[in-house]
């Protein structure tokens, strides 16, 4: 694999930069919350503005090779490097990463979850932030699970420790899940190290060497692998534990794991499993492109029979890793162009959902879609927000998500490598009915919340719900519209899914190079 | 008969001083100690905690200085039945670092509870020195003695409080098991000198190759049976629960810790050297004690409110990880294998350790040893919420911290095997991860998401000691945890191996 190695400081600084802001903060007493969330907004800003420097410094004609490489000695005895590159499929999410961090950053300052204490939430989205950014910039296989498992303790106790009532139950199961698919994950990856003649875990060699292992002997690593990657992203049948730990986590825990944390599987299919395991990935591509298009369904039927708005928004995240999955597993350079658009795009789309959705809990106390209504005439600005989301998510051209869907969808029309055209079709008409149900759950979403009149017990002014007995809770109804802090928080989003939705190349350019690079390489493995 | 020996010229061997000095430093302070605790006054008996501290660290600097200096390993002593090598070395580090941890955090606990402060630090001295002995040892003579050395004491440390019922209990029931566990071994080891002639370890690797007759497989089996009483593997572990819920918490520490590492160093000695030849024999009554191990020792853990009871179970089966590379060490992943027992050792040490060390810490607030008691720790306590959350995500095995590269490992020695029983083992352990996950989780769940019980948020403060020992043991957790080099450079064993010619 080719690299270049420029500015060879630059990724460890922004994968680790977020570390010394933990140093900081842990000797700023916990009383002191003002200060944290100082520190907070300043390191992500600054672990930001690398990350922007790392865009400028990035040789966007060359997205193809690993930049900034480097390779130096880490755990010598078991063969594994400190190797960390970037290229066009990893630079996106990375950068992405680092955004979103600060955004949500930027959103706790007036947005504190009900149990307090900033210090320690904080500390741990900064560690997030870490496991997060080191996960895209990995390209040593041990290296990559250690990153991939840092995001694992923080995220349990974002949800545990700040989410809504049944927090618990939710983080537990996130916990248990992910942690069953990683433990099958290392196997495999041990599996694959040994199989390849225990040379190296870096990944370069993995793809090289990979690429000679027995069929059989590839299909079972991919399936190892398999279980660790769609417990992340989450795929049929292993989503369940994402409608609880997103309806249960707290704002902030929702947008980043929306945003990143599921990525963190799609990347790792696309970058791990079917380069390295090409016989593998053709073995199993339509049972993958099978349950993603149940995902989509199944994901799109789950939204339509929810109340609760996060639940809904989070049975959508379902739908639409669903579609990305399709992309991915049609193995042909437009459907994975599409699953890595698909996965900035629904991380910007659905973040920016899960931020309003938290707003409105914020300012109604209550997601019960039977209880909203009338949105857009009590807080006009943020029931356009809702909208322009909505419709972002539910594909309009002109806006990111068309450009997720739509390709992965089409790209199903004609899978690579020889694999069933008339399955791949069907699953393109199936999925494509997917859309039409994605349409139909977020417009009635939208036509209950934000249309009709208000709802008389959230009137302005009224301090006690009329309903109060489905809610013990006495809180004063304070609506407010889209506050400063929210503006400043979300405006990127917006911005971002109308330039990625009107001109969509400017992603597409920076991957296409390196996903046809990575196609190629699975073409030469299958013989 | 004895006129013929008189004959001989007697000549007196060489002996290196150098290379058994640490045992000689530990000889020294046992005497030292014992005599101090004659003439010192009761109310200066704190002295003798800091003196048994010293004593473990000193005995640490000729350790320090064979590995620095002796580049070639030392086994002219004793005709190679007691080995100075890099092996031995490390092992006698942890050894002694984990009994001056334990001096650590048993001083208070002694101090206040008014026991018997001088005897307790000599034996624990002299188990120490047993372990110290065994790491050395390569003989069935010098493994038995080092064994009983070590357990002997420990079996009236467990019951050191004296007027409750549990820690005699925990002292009787450990003291019997023992016991017929050392029967046990010892008969093993008779069968083996009987059909070998030898107790050297490495003659009787080299009698035990090819076809095994009868009485060999038994002694095989009875060997292995008598330490798997040692390293409480199930169905061997009876005694663990209740001997760790009752004895003195640091002694259980110790036990779990120290005790227990002890006796898979006499195991891997006698496998890697003795009984390499028998792996068909041994290889799957091992397999099969680990995946039980470690699935029993889960399953029970799942369900334990007492927190040392709990944490007792999941050293038991933490003790399956451990077992699970020797299953396959016959099967041509010998080095990796031992590699990997011994990097488990080390970096459980650390973990377990420091759990023990938090628990000791808050149990001097609550007085209780339920998990419920640990509700809203990170509230009034959040450093030992903290360094709990640490020490339990590295016992779940969460990278990066400390035991993930040592469940790497084993997972790596049973992979490198390759054979579909190892490959069904490591699935079984991949489980056992997520079940073990779960009750640690509990915990962490009391600490950061249970509100206090009695709403009673006075902050604890430990005695400087106490943290101390915390700041080791999370320095070991975290920093072997990120730069794991550190330690798996003396894991690389050719000499343990070398003398297999692997």
């Amino acid at each position: 694999m080719q690299t270049i190695t420029n500015d060879t400081w630059l990724l460890t600084v922004g994968t680790f930069l977020p570390l010394v802001g933990v140093l900081l903060m842990m000797f700023v007493p916990a009383s002191e919350e003002k200060t944290h969330k100082q520190i907070g907004i300043l390191t992500s800003a600054v672990t930001a503005a690398v990350g922007v420097y790392t865009l400028l410094r990035f040789d966007f004609d060359q997205s193809e090779k690993l930049q900034f490489f480097v390779d130096s000695e880490w755990i010598t005895v078991i063969k594994s490097n400190y190797t960390i590159g970037l290229d066009g499929i990893s630079l996106p999410l990375y950068f992405l990463s680092m955004v979103v961090t600060l955004l949500v950053m930027i959103y706790t300052w007036d947005n504190m979850p009900d149990a307090g204490n900033p210090k320690s939430f904080i500390i741990l989205m900064l560690v997030l932030q870490v496991g997060m950014a080191g996960s895209f910039i990995a390209q040593d296989l041990i290296l990559f699970f250690v990153f991939f498992e840092v995001v694992l303790l923080p995220m349990y106790f974002m949800i545990g420790v700040w989410g809504g009532d049944d927090r618990q139950y939710a983080s537990l199961k996130f916990f248990l899940y992910t942690m069953f698919g990683s433990a099958l994950m290392l196997v495999a990856f041990l599996a694959l190290f040994f199989q390849t003649g225990a040379a190296s875990f870096s990944f370069a060699h993995l793809m090289e060497a990979g690429a000679l292992i027995d069929r059989d002997v590839q299909i079972w690593i991919f399936a190892g692998m398999f279980v660790g990657f769609a417990v992340k992203v989450p795929m049929f049948p292993f989503h369940t534990w994402l409608p609880d730990a997103h309806t249960q986590a707290p704002t902030q825990g929702s947008v980043i794991l929306a945003a990143i944390l599921l990525k963190l599987g799609t990347y790792g299919f696309v970058r791990i499993a079917i380069p390295m395991l090409p016989q593998g990935a053709k073995a199993w591509a339509p049972v993958i492109g099978i349950l993603a298009v149940i995902g989509i369904i199944y994901g799109a039927l789950g939204c339509l029979a929810q109340t609760d708005m996060k639940r809904l928004i989070a049975f959508s995240s379902v739908a639409h890793m669903g579609f990305v999955m399709l992309g991915i597993s049609t193995l042909t350079d437009f459907g994975i162009n599409a699953a890595l658009f698909g996965m900035v795009a629904h991380g910007l789309i659905t973040g920016m959902l899960f931020f309003v959705a938290g707003s409105v809990k914020h300012r109604y106390h209550t997601l019960e879609i039977s209880r909203l209504s009338g949105m857009l005439i009590q807080m006009p600005r943020l029931g356009w927000i809702l909208g322009f989301a909505a419709m972002a998510s539910l594909g309009l051209p002109g806006l990111a998500g068309f450009w997720g869907e739509f390709p992965a969808i089409l790209s199903a029309y004609n899978p690579n490598f020889g694999l069933s055209e008339a399955l791949f079709r069907t699953l393109m008409v199936v999925a494509a009915i997917g859309t039409v149900f994605a349409a139909a759950y977020l417009l009635w979403l939208y036509q209950r919340t934000a249309f009709g009149r208000p709802n008389p017990e959230f009137e302005q002014g009224a301090h006690h719900p009329v309903g109060a007995g489905v809610n013990d809770e006495h809180h004063d109804v304070d609506l407010h519209d889209v506050t400063k802090i929210e503006w400043i928080a979300w405006t990127p989003f917006l911005i971002a899914i109308v330039v990625f939705g009107v001109y969509p190349q400017l992603m597409f350019g920076v991957m296409d190079p390196a996903v046809s690079l990575l196609i190629e390489r699975v073409g030469a493995g299958i013989p | 008969m004895i006129s013929s020996l008189l004959a001989q010229a007697w000549t007196a061997p060489t002996i290196d001083w150098h290379a058994i000095a640490p045992e000689l430093v530990l000889i020294a302070g046992i005497n030292l100690v014992l005599l101090i605790d004659l003439w010192l006054d009761e109310s200066k008996k704190w002295a003798m905690a800091t003196l048994t501290g010293f004593v473990m660290l000193g005995a640490v600097i000729p350790v320090v200085t064979l590995a620095v200096l002796g580049g070639d390993v030392r086994d002219a002593i004793f005709d190679g039945r007691y080995v100075v090598d890099e092996y031995a070395l490390i092992l006698k580090a942890l050894f002694l670092l984990v009994g001056y941890v334990v001096v650590l955090l048993s001083q208070n606990e002694l101090e206040e509870g008014g026991y018997y402060q001088g005897e307790f630090y000599v034996l624990m001295l002299v188990s120490v020195l047993g372990m110290v002995m065994m790491a050395s040892s390569r003989d069935l003579l010098s493994v038995f003695v080092a064994l009983e050395l070590l357990s002997i004491p420990a079996y009236m440390m467990a019951a050191w409080r004296k007027r409750d019922v549990k820690s005699n209990e925990a002292g009787v029931k450990y003291y019997l098991l023992g016991v017929f566990a050392s029967g046990v071994l010892l008969y093993g080891m008779s069968f083996l000198y009987g059909t070998t002639g030898s107790t050297k370890l490495t003659e009787i690797g080299a009698a035990l190759s090819g076809d095994l007759t009868g009485m060999q497989v038994l002694a095989v089996v009875f060997v292995v049976a008598g330490f798997a009483f040692k390293i409480s593997a199930v169905p061997f572990h009876t005694w663990a629960p209740d001997t760790y819920e009752g004895a003195p918490t640091p002694v259980t520490a110790f036990l779990s810790v120290a005790s227990k590492s002890a006796g898979f160093v006499a195991l891997l000695t006698v496998l890697y050297l003795g009984l390499y030849g028998a792996d068909e024999v041994h290889g799957p009554f091992i397999w099969a004690m680990a995946a039980l191990t470690m699935t029993v020792g889960n399953m029970v853990a799942l369900r334990q409110t007492n927190i040392v009871r709990m944490l007792a179970y999941s050293s038991v089966s933490q003790g399956g990880f451990i077992l699970m590379p020797l299953a396959v060490m016959g099967t041509g992943a010998a080095e990796s294998s031992l590699r990997a027992v011994v990097i488990y050792l080390l970096i459980y040490a650390f973990s377990n350790l420091g759990a023990f060390a938090v628990i000791i810490a808050v149990a001097r607030k609550t007085r209780s040893g339920e998990i419920s008691s640990f509700g809203g720790l990170i509230t009034y306590a959040p450093g030992l919420g903290v360094l709990m959350t640490i020490f339990l995500a590295s016992l779940a095995g969460i990278p990066p911290l400390g035991i993930w590269i040592a469940k790497l490992q084993a997972f790596k020695a049973l992979i490198d095997a390759g054979s579909s029983s190892a490959y069904v083992l490591a699935i079984i352990a991949a489980v056992n991860t997520v079940i073990a996950a779960g009750y640690y989780m509990r915990v962490l769940r009391q600490i950061w998401m249970s509100p206090v019980p009695d709403g009673d948020t006075t902050p604890v403060s430990p005695p400087s000691s106490i943290w101390l020992a915390l700041g080791i043991t999370a320095g070991g957790t975290v920093v072997l945890g990120i730069l794991p080099g550190l330690v798996l450079r003396f894991a690389d064993l050719p000499d343990l191996t070398g003398a297999l010619g692997l």
